[in-house]
């Protein structure tokens, strides 16, 4: 994809090491291991033995004799496989239905002409701007009218639509060139065919970039699934989290908490570490729009 | 279709003007009918979660019951004023500004800083984009569980380093003078490294001969950065002015793990203030009021910032 190679390609020759070259770049390197100490913490303290007390819990040098009780403490506290199952099944719930929704809508505004095309697209538009969070409230009483209070699927159905997946899509299909659709009519494919065999296997590269903003978003997303969600068995790790927090810290036991923490977010570190370039690049692609 | 054509368009051409155009538009329908199916399944989940959603804070916010069980009543604009008048929703507004204003000049600053430092692609330089861009992975409740620890008084990361060689050791938390800008740090950590990239594609953008040119005329790096590099980054800048407010307004989660708005409201922020009233209170015609003044105020500073962008680059 172009966007990788653009984020990946130098800048400029002489926008290298601009203002005040070495101390900008030195200030980075410690601002960069600023940015780390969080993480640094949390592992330091995930294999800190509780005998090493309260005024411990904050140094950041390593422990001598390190232990993984408070993995298996926060293990059995929380019920961390269950929450991590809630949000698989969440995440992978919406991102499936999305496919599906954003390939066809997308398809629509990229190769065909119908009437309204233009309203319909300001339509879409008008996802970007309203702020889903913000509906909150009134998306609540739908839920709950719908019936769905309380379960994974509520808590997925608000996101089965994406204006920002549709216009990706649209700008992929744009770019496949019309004498592959064109073969393929003259061969009698019907139109699901053609999108199902040329339109999709060729952007492939849009649909893994979506999937990545996607899930990442609703692998972290809290307030929502906090308001429709009330059975403990069926909170996703964010809200689980927080329980989880709230628990640990009465007894101040902040190792515990360190690993708990450290199970909720090494999933998505862990992709991000094998696959960083594709993650930056979405990203990018998910600000450019 | 190339059978129906033809007899359409005959009877068409027989027929008075008036059925001609009915029949032109139902033969456009029917030509649009696939892309219509295809359209249908976002349009249903759009119709209810946003335009529907939409419909819903307008009609909620003119209606109010006396109790949680008593009937619906019609009240205007009744929510609009208690609202207004409530000062924790007016405490809450003017927290978020401080909130918006004071983690998006430090975000997007030194995320600029990170891009200029880090605009040469090497191993160095792409592991130091990865550590910047850490935190915006996280989910902001595991954000807020490490800040738990950090902020914690007489013990935590912050005091035992920091906080010695001050002369009191502060509350961060605690303090209501102080719990805002605690919290505004965890949000300066999280987004600093986002709004970098959007920096580091901008950079692309910035002509070579030019940079070259002026560098063969002795501007200093300053200079460069002042006349050259900045000018290109303007588009940038304002995207990421947007992006930053739309953060300051919908990230929240932190207050909800670490302060629940307090103490006495001064880590209050409008959407807390909304999920309150309408979870907590059960009062859903004032958050709906609330959602309502909210968006408004988004949706209008949104449209100003696109017509912003229209114009200059209309003006290019």
């Amino acid at each position: 994809m172009k966007l990788i190679d653009r984020l990946y390609k130098d800048a400029p020759l002489a926008t290298r090491n601009e203002i005040t070259p070495k101390l900008g770049f030195l200030l980075t390197i410690l601002l960069a291991f600023a940015w780390l100490i969080p993480f640094l913490w949390m592992g330091v303290a995930t294999l800190r033995p509780a005998s090493d007390g309260i005024n411990l819990m904050a140094e950041l040098m390593p422990s001598l004799k390190p232990t993984l009780d408070n993995v298996r403490d926060a293990w059995e506290i929380g019920d961390f496989p269950r929450y991590l199952l809630n949000t698989t099944i969440i995440c992978t719930g919406i991102l499936l239905v999305q496919f599906v929704t954003i390939t066809l809508a997308g398809f629509a505004f990229a190769r065909l002409d119908f009437a309204g095309k233009t309203l319909i697209f300001y339509l879409f538009l008008m996802q970007l701007m309203l702020v889903p969070v913000l509906l909150i409230v009134p998306n609540l009483s739908l839920v709950a009218q719908l019936g769905l209070y309380d379960t994974l699927a509520g808590v997925m159905m608000p996101f089965f639509a994406s204006a920002f997946g549709t216009f990706l899509m649209r700008q992929a299909f744009e770019a496949i060139p019309t004498e592959l659709e064109d073969a393929a009519l003259i061969d009698g494919a019907s139109l699901i065919q053609r999108i199902r065999h040329i339109y999709v296997p060729l952007s492939l590269p849009s649909f893994s970039a979506f999937a990545i903003i996607s899930v990442t978003s609703h692998w972290n997303d809290f307030l929502w699934p906090l308001m429709v969600i009330n059975s403990p068995d069926k909170r996703p790790l964010t809200v689980g989290l927080s329980v989880f927090t709230k628990t640990a810290e009465g007894t101040q036991d902040w190792g515990t908490i360190a690993a708990g923490t450290l199970m909720v977010i090494a999933p998505l570190l862990i992709t991000f570490l094998i696959f960083q370039k594709r993650f930056i690049s979405s990203f990018v692609t998910s600000g450019i729009k | 279709m190339s059978l129906a054509e033809p007899a359409a368009l005959s009877v068409a051409a027989s027929a008075p003007p008036r059925l001609h155009l009915a029949r032109r538009f139902i033969a456009r329908f029917k030509a649009s009918l696939p892309a219509y199916l295809l359209l249908l399944p976002s349009l249903v989940f759009l119709a209810l979660f946003t335009y529907g959603a939409m419909g819903r804070v307008l009609i909620d916010a003119l209606y109010q019951r006396a109790t949680p069980k008593a009937p619906l009543r019609f009240v205007g604009l009744d929510n609009i004023r208690a609202v207004l008048a409530d000062p924790a929703f007016t405490g809450a507004v003017i927290n978020n500004l401080i909130y918006a204003v004071g983690t998006a000049i430090p975000s997007i600053g030194l995320a600029l800083l990170f891009a200029l430092a880090l605009a040469r692609t090497n191993a160095v330089t792409s592991a130091l984009r990865a550590a910047l861009f850490l935190p915006v992975l996280i989910p902001m409740v595991a954000a807020s569980a490490l800040f738990l620890f950090i902020f914690l008084p007489n013990v935590g990361l912050l005091d035992h380093y920091i906080g010695r060689l001050l002369p009191v050791l502060p509350n961060w938390l605690g303090d209501p003078d102080i719990a805002l800008y605690a919290i505004m740090i965890i949000t300066v950590w999280k987004n600093a490294g986002y709004y970098m990239l959007f920096f580091l594609a901008g950079l692309q953008a910035v002509p070579e001969d030019v940079m070259e040119a002026a560098h063969l005329d002795g501007a200093g790096p300053f200079m460069r950065l002042r006349y050259i590099i900045l000018p290109e980054l303007k588009p940038t800048f304002l995207f990421v002015i947007v992006i930053a407010t739309l953060n300051a307004v919908t990230q929240v989660d932190h207050v909800f793990v670490l302060t629940q708005g307090g103490p006495s409201n001064s880590t209050n922020l409008v959407l807390f203030y909304i999920y309150q009233q309408a979870v907590e209170h059960f009062d859903v015609g004032k958050a709906s009021a609330a959602t309502l003044l909210t968006l408004a105020a988004l949706m209008g500073l949104t449209a100003l910032s696109f017509r912003t962008m229209a114009d200059r680059e209309g003006g290019a």
